[in-house]
């Protein structure tokens, strides 16, 4: 049988034969050798890349650090890094810890008051942060808000919209537009709920993407991105400007909704490949492919452990052996289950060969006829 | 933008194949259906180049370590 290289190899073959001006008749020496070790070089049919992928991804987890370092006056976002977000990822949480974008500008804006306009567009505002001066008055019930015109005019908000945007909770608001001063009034009267009532209306969110409380604008190589902390990648999207080809959220879960369960796998691969290569640790790509895919096997995303694969797996013995060993013995006596000791684990258990690489066969000889006489 | 995230490039080309190629698929990696990896009618991608239940769909992958890999997912509800 005759084997294909994959592309990649096929293509640096033929690189190395054009750079090196390798003549015609040595040319399928040299691929025929380059097959032989490709072939070499395969795993071979049976052999437990499971085993093999846990071993490897976890020594070099053993290496990461506790617990993530905070970096006074460094400009950039804080993400969390090392052992907390390679457990947050293999973990399947549901959001990270430290939600972050890395927003890509197209080509007709990258221009760097342009980006700085697209950044200060997403920032989420809030209402304390455009305003001057707050007074609450104890007798009148009601909390009285003077704007910083400069800072309204820069995230482009105007005093007439205002109205229609700013709803509280238990509060009416009204707008002076002649004097520019935004009074909010209590509908119950009732003096405890009014310090709440500035609370509220101080955190309400008026222009920008909920939820993005920084964002940095950085030159990566010579094309200006946006950095933030926080995630909303649907919105990010429609903002005019941005790159909706190459931004992306380091959160999975929002990347599975909308991007879709192959996008998520990939995200997988990237968040665990640059965690462990920011500590400096190597480990083959292969690994953590494997790992991906077992991991979005279904179409949605498990997480590795008890509740995800290891609590799913067929077999009783093998998930008594994971964790919570009672618990699985008694819901399978009870229920009747059978184990029909298929799995590598159970084997082990009972003594037998495991069916991996050659344990895998059952050989049958032929033994042959005795000679007539 | 409905049809831009197929442009993203986190993801990779997917395509719903025809009930002859299916089971050429099927055949050259004997399995049945049920037992390749899935993906939901639900899935934005599935969604975008619409897809039923029942569809395999071939997913060509760019791979960092053999340049394409070639990967089939099995569309079920949910």
């Amino acid at each position: 049988m005759t084997i294909k290289l994959p592309e990649k190899i096929e293509k640096e073959v033929k690189k190395y034969f054009e750079d090196e001006k390798i003549p015609e008749k040595e040319r399928k020496q040299i691929e025929e050798k380059v097959i032989k070790l490709y072939k070499e070089y395969k795993y071979s049919p049976e052999e437990p890349v499971g085993v093999i992928t846990a071993q490897s991804l976890s020594e070099p987890a053993t290496q990461l650090t506790m617990r993530t370092y905070h970096f006074a006056g460094t400009a950039g976002i804080q993400v969390t890094l090392g052992l907390p977000r390679m457990i947050e990822i293999f973990d399947a949480r549901k959001s990270p810890t430290t939600p972050s974008m890395m927003i890509y500008i197209l080509q007709e804006f990258q221009d760097i008051e342009k980006v700085k306009k697209i950044a200060e567009q997403i920032k989420e505002v809030k209402v304390k942060d455009v305003v001057k001066t707050t007074t609450v008055d104890m007798t009148d019930l009601w909390v009285k808000c003077k704007p910083d015109m400069s800072k309204l005019k820069r995230y482009g908000i105007e005093m007439k919209t205002l109205k229609k945007k700013l709803k509280v909770r238990d509060g009416l608001v009204d707008v002076d537009e002649e004097e520019n001063v935004i009074i909010v009034k209590l509908k119950k009267k009732d003096i405890a709920g009014l310090y709440k009532l500035k609370y509220n209306f101080l955190e309400t969110h008026i222009a920008g993407i909920k939820g993005i409380t920084q964002v940095i604008v950085l030159k990566e190589g010579d094309e200006w991105v946006i950095n933030t902390l926080g995630s909303n990648l649907k919105k990010v999207f429609n903002v005019e400007g941005v790159d909706t080809t190459k931004t992306f959220s380091n959160d999975i879960f929002e990347i599975y909704s909308v991007l879709g369960i192959e996008a998520a796998r990939n995200s997988i691969i990237n968040e665990a490949r640059y965690t462990m290569e920011e500590q400096g640790l190597g480990v083959d790509v292969r690994y953590v492919m494997i790992l991906a895919d077992l991991m979005t096997f279904e179409g949605d995303i498990r997480a590795i452990g008890r509740y995800g694969i290891s609590g799913q797996k067929s077999s009783i013995l093998v998930r008594a052996s994971f964790e919570e060993t009672k618990k699985h013995f008694i819901a399978a006596s009870i229920s009747g289950e059978s184990d029909g000791l298929r799995g590598t684990v159970e084997n082990i258990m009972m003594n037998q060969v495991a069916p991996i690489g050659t344990g895998s066969f059952e050989l049958i000889g032929r033994i042959p006829e005795k000679k007539k006489k | 933008m409905n049809l831009e995230i197929l442009k993203h490039q986190l993801v990779p080309k997917h395509e719903i194949l025809s009930s002859k190629e299916k089971r050429e698929v099927l055949k050259k990696f004997n399995i049945e259906k049920e037992k390749l990896p899935r993906i939901s009618v639900s899935d934005s991608v599935v969604k975008v180049i619409g897809a039923k239940p029942g569809d395999l769909i071939r997913i060509t992958r760019k791979s960092p370590t053999s340049g394409k890999a070639i990967y089939y997912r099995f569309v079920v509800e949910g």
